[in-house]
């Protein structure tokens, strides 16, 4: 029974995806859709029922499948491990993604390869529950490299473009320098302990007797699979060009889901990483650098989508920031209430996109408040929430970041203050573009404006709902969320207090949500500014908006030379080596024949005299 | 029941399909490589039951020759490598028009014969002899049936065949050496022998010259682009999927055993150079035009990292090596066949040329995208498994080893799925691109089939390695 269910939540998506790739197109798009969907609500269904369980008993579910590879020290199961940790990641994995299969049945519509796009989203479902899901890290990098691969397939969804073809790729390539990151950390824990099993490496690392040097080589190279995964600097470029995927891959997969994979990898190896300080105060670091540089570049976006791409590596940050910091609830709380702001964030962009025929540029848009109602309301709320103003859940995931970055190391409070309000300054900037003052795009366009359908509306409303209330699950000073991860948690974060200090911090940030929001509201809605023309940015704007000119600097530096490197190979140094080699036969042969008979091929001569001194050797063994 | 029914078999197939002209060849053939593989799987039926399934026979008394042939698990895993891939390859050329094609069938089959004869003699003569013998039809298949200009052709193969040959012979030598010390070349007499340290590099060094060359280990393989691109499609895949695992086999059967001391004293030297035939192949891939070319150099690639798992002499780097082995085998020969499958298509074989191809044949695109992310060792797939193994034992020896031998994940994903890009994505291709027919997506599927079943659940040939695995161990370690 209990085998059954479990390979019910894993394998419901996955029988969704086999059914939609080999019978979608003869079932009609409403019924691909309407499998799709079910498939992930049937895993929905299931995580539920665990995660009551789970929150009744306090006890954790184990269970071994099959047994996968085996080496010469051990041996890897692949193994399910249905605890508080995965488990809460489940809920939000198959609840988000059960509202965004429902808002692609009619958003993706039109779309000739509609079956495909739920198989891929259902394969994707799959492989994250089998990441989250895995009892060792091995099953994790499974569902971690499927992830990937789903990702590569859904960006490049549309694939008679070959530039959307260039960002999955580009994606998938940059996930494997993470990767090889997290195999390499693998390696050396099975090395260092014989196991993979998060049990045993738990057990085995917190009795302490292991090489502390080792410890944080291992916690390193998993930190930096993780900054591919969950977009940090230096692998953080590709999640702003995965936009290209369709929007509700953008929200599910490039908002909610895939990209917390890293943190949630950080979080399932907390007794690792409680062992690595220098490893920890590097994560905080990268986190905060990688909120910050990220808002920076989201304060001149033009493009809708982008500008939630960046917001999203910067929140990204502020999470791995909590991580570093060792308050590894407090980055979690921050995954869920993200989760489900700005999935509604994208999901509304798509609404909006979606009613402008593809436009994705803020400049051609504005005044859809009226038209679009329930988006813009969703939308407002879950602009409040991730700008941290009370009492939305951000502000409360938000406020416990930066209440632990006060307390830690000031330098980082105020990097991560800074972000938190640019953030809310280009949120609201985002805001009054698409939603205020007059619309700017053709009159065609606006004869067609309209409210979104019903199954695109009711995920936003749902999601809107979660952005407002998703912040009871930790209050401040009385934190669910903290006593639930307890068993999880080797080393919890200690809350503090709500002294007179909490409640300074908590004005301040608010203050600087406001300030940010004023500062949009002055200079988009009152002045009604309009973001300069493509060619008329100028000064450090450009460079902002430019994203600091890494993608170039990187093609510069690697991708460049590698091709390069690659055509010298190519074109010189494999006809050195073949002449090399090939001049060694001339040498041998110019001693009996003339050059001649090589460069006829002479095959016969050959085969003659190895033939000749074959049978000499025979005739010697015979006669010695 | 025992071995040598595979080999009877093989040749008595190869005369059947000679004798049954140029009609029926390509049946009888698929035929006898279904009855071989048919033979091999109750050969492992019989292995897992317990029996021995070697043979021992003498050959000559004077010198000391004996037919014997292993029954371990070690080359019934390369028999059946080598015997499950053959009525893939042989199936695959049924769309192609083949000349002469009884002369080409027979080939194959001969060639087939040789091979198991490498993967199963455990006497050194014997096994140099089928060693050798393997070289000649693969030869007349690839000048014969090959493609381009029969010049280029003829330059490229002869080169091929000398380069081969040449590094065979101090094989040879190294064994008459042995054989002096020994009385007999018996694997188990030869590794009696207790040998000086300097012996033993010579005898590795000879060795390693006709393994470097045939697997090819750089800078020993400009043969091998140049001999891919030409041969015709089923000469490349006996070539990738099967003749350049012999050398593999044999660094782990000959080389190793017998001379395990140098390969101890340059463990990293061996590795560093493998490890650099990885990168370099990878690099290669990334600007190639055309496409066997650059499958044939990520098949350098590939062969590198197998080669350096053999070279930390660890378990886990043996095995995963030989796991490896058939993982690429199964792998490459179904990259080969797509490449094949196009140029069937659009008569070429230039990158340039194609693209645009998924809108017209979804299948074919998911195949081949199935067979990409197997070359790119994605978790669930046959590779992945190898390749982690081999991984994990070059970190035994040294973890910066793993990072660097770990770049073929990056590259490797670099060229495959730049590859793909330009082969199949894009703007629908002005030209018709006619979707798979039956045979072609059988052997596509069948290959996948494979893949995807030993990537979850690659127990059964993990058990039947191990032991193997652990008595070469042991030798290798027999000087210590």
């Amino acid at each position: 029974m209990e085998h059954s269910m479990i390979l019910l939540l894993l394998l419901s998506p996955l029988f969704g995806f086999i059914l939609n790739v080999f019978f979608g197109k003869q079932m009609g798009k409403g019924a691909a859709g309407a499998l799709g969907t079910a498939a992930v609500a049937v895993s929905f269904a299931v995580t539920l029922y665990y995660f009551l369980q789970v929150a009744q008993t306090g006890q954790g579910i184990t269970v071994s499948l099959l047994d996968w590879i085996q080496l010469s020290g051990f041996s890897v199961d692949l193994g399910v491990q249905l605890d508080q940790l995965s488990l809460l990641w489940l809920m939000f994995v198959t609840g988000i993604g059960s509202l965004i299969h429902l808002y692609s049945i009619s958003y993706m519509h039109d779309d000739e390869n509609l079956h495909k796009f739920f198989a891929y989203l259902n394969l994707f479902v799959f492989f994250m529950i089998t990441l989250v899901a895995g009892s060792n890290l091995l099953v994790m990098f499974i569902g971690w490299e499927g992830v990937g691969l789903c990702s590569y397939l859904l960006i490049g969804f549309w694939y008679k473009n070959q530039d959307y073809n260039d960002a999955a790729k580009k994606a998938f390539i940059m996930n494997r320098i993470g990767d090889l990151g997290f195999l390499v950390g693998m390696f050396i824990l099975a090395l260092l302990f014989g196991t993979l099993d998060y049990a045993g490496l738990e057990q085995a690392i917190t009795q302490g007797t292991a090489d502390s040097y080792w410890l944080a080589a291992a916690a390193l190279a998993l930190f930096i699979g993780a900054c591919g995964k969950s977009a940090q600097i230096p692998l953080y470029t590709w999640l702003p060009d995965a936009m290209a995927g369709p929007t509700p891959v953008s929200a599910l997969i490039h908002a909610a889901t895939m990209v917390t994979a890293g943190i949630f990898m950080v979080t399932r190896m907390n007794f690792l990483f409680d062992l690595a300080p220098v490893v920890q105060d590097i994560i905080a670091v990268v986190g905060a650098l990688t909120a910050l540089m990220a808002a920076t570049i989201g304060l001149v976006q033009n493009d809708i989508k982008k500008v939630l791409a960046y917001s999203t590596v910067s929140q990204l940050g502020l999470m791995f920031l909590a991580l570093g910091l060792g308050a590894y609830e407090v980055a979690v709380f921050h995954v869920i209430t993200h989760a489900f702001f700005k999935a509604c964030l994208f999901l509304g962009s798509g609404s909006v996109i979606h009613a402008l025929h593809g436009e994705q540029d803020m400049r051609n848009m504005g005044g859809l408040k009226g038209v679009m109602r329930i988006t813009f309301i969703t939308f407002l709320i879950s602009s409040l929430a991730i700008s941290g103003i009370p009492p939305f859940s951000g502000f409360f995931s938000k406020d416990e970041i930066l209440m632990v970055a006060f307390h830690e190391n000031k330098a980082l409070w105020v990097i991560a203050s800074l972000a938190s309000i640019m953030t809310a300054f280009y949120m609201f900037r985002l805001l009054y573009l698409t939603f205020f003052r007059n619309f700017r795009g053709t009159e065609e366009q606006k004869k067609h404006l309209h409210e979104s359908p019903g199954l695109i509306t009711f995920p936003l409303i749902v999601l809107a709902i979660l952005a407002v209330v998703g912040g009871v699950i930790s209050l401040p000073g009385n934190s669910w969320l903290s006593h639930f991860l307890d068993p999880v948690i080797v080393k919890p974060h200690v809350a503090h207090h709500l002294d007179a200090t909490a409640y300074m911090l908590m004005a301040i940030a608010v203050v600087g949500g406001l300030l940010g929001i004023g500062l949009a509201y002055n200079k988009y809605l009152k002045q009604g500014q309009l973001p300069e023309a493509d060619e008329n940015i100028s000064g450090f704007g450009k460079v902002l908006y430019n994203k600091y000119y890494v993608d170039e600097a990187y093609e510069a530096v690697i991708v460049k030379p590698l091709y390069a490197l690659s055509r010298f190979f190519r074109d010189t140094l494999e006809k050195v080596l073949g002449g090399f080699v090939f001049g060694l036969g001339k040498v041998a042969h110019g001693i009996g024949a003339s050059g001649k008979v090589l460069q006829n091929g002479s095959v016969g001569f050959y085969l003659l005299i190895f033939t000749a001194g074959f049978s000499a050797i025979i005739i010697y063994l015979f006669l010695a | 029941m025992d071995v040598t029914y595979i080999l009877i078999i093989l040749l008595l197939g190869a005369l059947a399909t000679f004798a049954s002209g140029d009609k029926l060849a390509s049946k009888v053939a698929l035929l006898s490589s279904l009855a071989a593989l048919a033979a091999s799987l109750l050969l492992l039926g019989d292995y897992n039951a317990g029996q021995d399934i070697g043979y021992m026979g003498v050959w000559a008394q004077h010198p000391k020759l004996f037919l014997a042939l292993s029954g371990d698990g070690l080359s019934l895993s390369m028999v059946l490598l080598t015997t499950a891939l053959l009525p893939f390859i042989i199936y695959s050329s049924f769309g192609n028009d083949i000349f002469r094609s009884r002369n080409f069938y027979t080939l194959i089959l001969l060639m087939a014969f040789a091979m198991c004869g490498t993967f199963l003699a455990v006497d050194g003569f014997l096994y140099y002899i089928f060693w050798e013998i393997a070289l000649i039809p693969i030869y007349f298949i690839a000048l014969v049936w090959g493609n381009d200009d029969p010049e280029s052709r003829k330059k490229a193969v002869t080169k091929f065949f000398i380069y081969t040959f040449a590094g065979s012979l101090f094989m040879l030598v190294a064994f008459i050496y042995l054989y002096q010390k020994a009385g007999t070349f018996l694997i188990k007499d030869l590794l009696a022998v207790v040998l000086t340290e300097r012996e033993q590099f010579w005898i590795f060094l000879a060795f390693f010259l006709a393994y470097a060359i045939k697997i090819p280990i750089i800078p020993f393989h400009t043969w091998q682009a140049t001999v891919y691109e030409k041969a015709p499609t089923v000469g490349t895949m006996l070539l990738s999927g099967i003749m350049l695992k012999m050398g593999l086999y044999s660094i782990i059967r000959w080389q190793l055993p017998l001379a395990p001391l140098p390969a101890k004293e340059f463990m990293n030297v061996l590795i560093g150079l493998s490890v650099a035939g990885v990168i370099y192949g990878s690099i290669l891939a990334l600007r190639q035009k055309d496409l066997k070319r650059l499958l044939a150099y990520s098949s350098l690639a590939h062969v590198g990292l197998i080669a350096a798992g053999c070279y930390t002499l660890t378990a886990d780097g043996l095995q995963g090596a030989v796991m490896q082995m058939m993982a690429h085998g199964v792998v490459i020969v179904g990259l080969f066949f797509a490449a094949e499958i196009i140029a069937r298509r659009y008569q070429t074989r230039a990158i340039s040329d194609m693209g645009g191809i998924r809108t017209q044949t979804p299948k074919f695109s998911s195949m081949l995208m199935i067979l990409v992310l197997a070359s790119v060792a994605l978790p669930t797939t046959f590779n992945f498994v190898g390749e982690f193994m081999v991984l994990f034992s070059l970190s035994q020896v040294n973890v910066a080893w793993a990072v660097a031998g770990g770049l073929t994940i990056i590259l490797g994903a670099f060229y495959m799925l730049r590859m793909y890009q330009q082969v199949m994505l894009g703007d629908t291709n002005a030209r018709p691109f006619t979707d798979v027919n039956v045979h072609e997506t059988i052997v596509m599927i069948g290959l996948i089939a494979i893949l995807l079943f030993f990537g979850l659940y690659p127990k059964p040939l993990t058990d039947l390695i191990g032991p193997s695995i652990n008595e070469i161990i042991v030798s290798i370690n027999r000087y210590n």
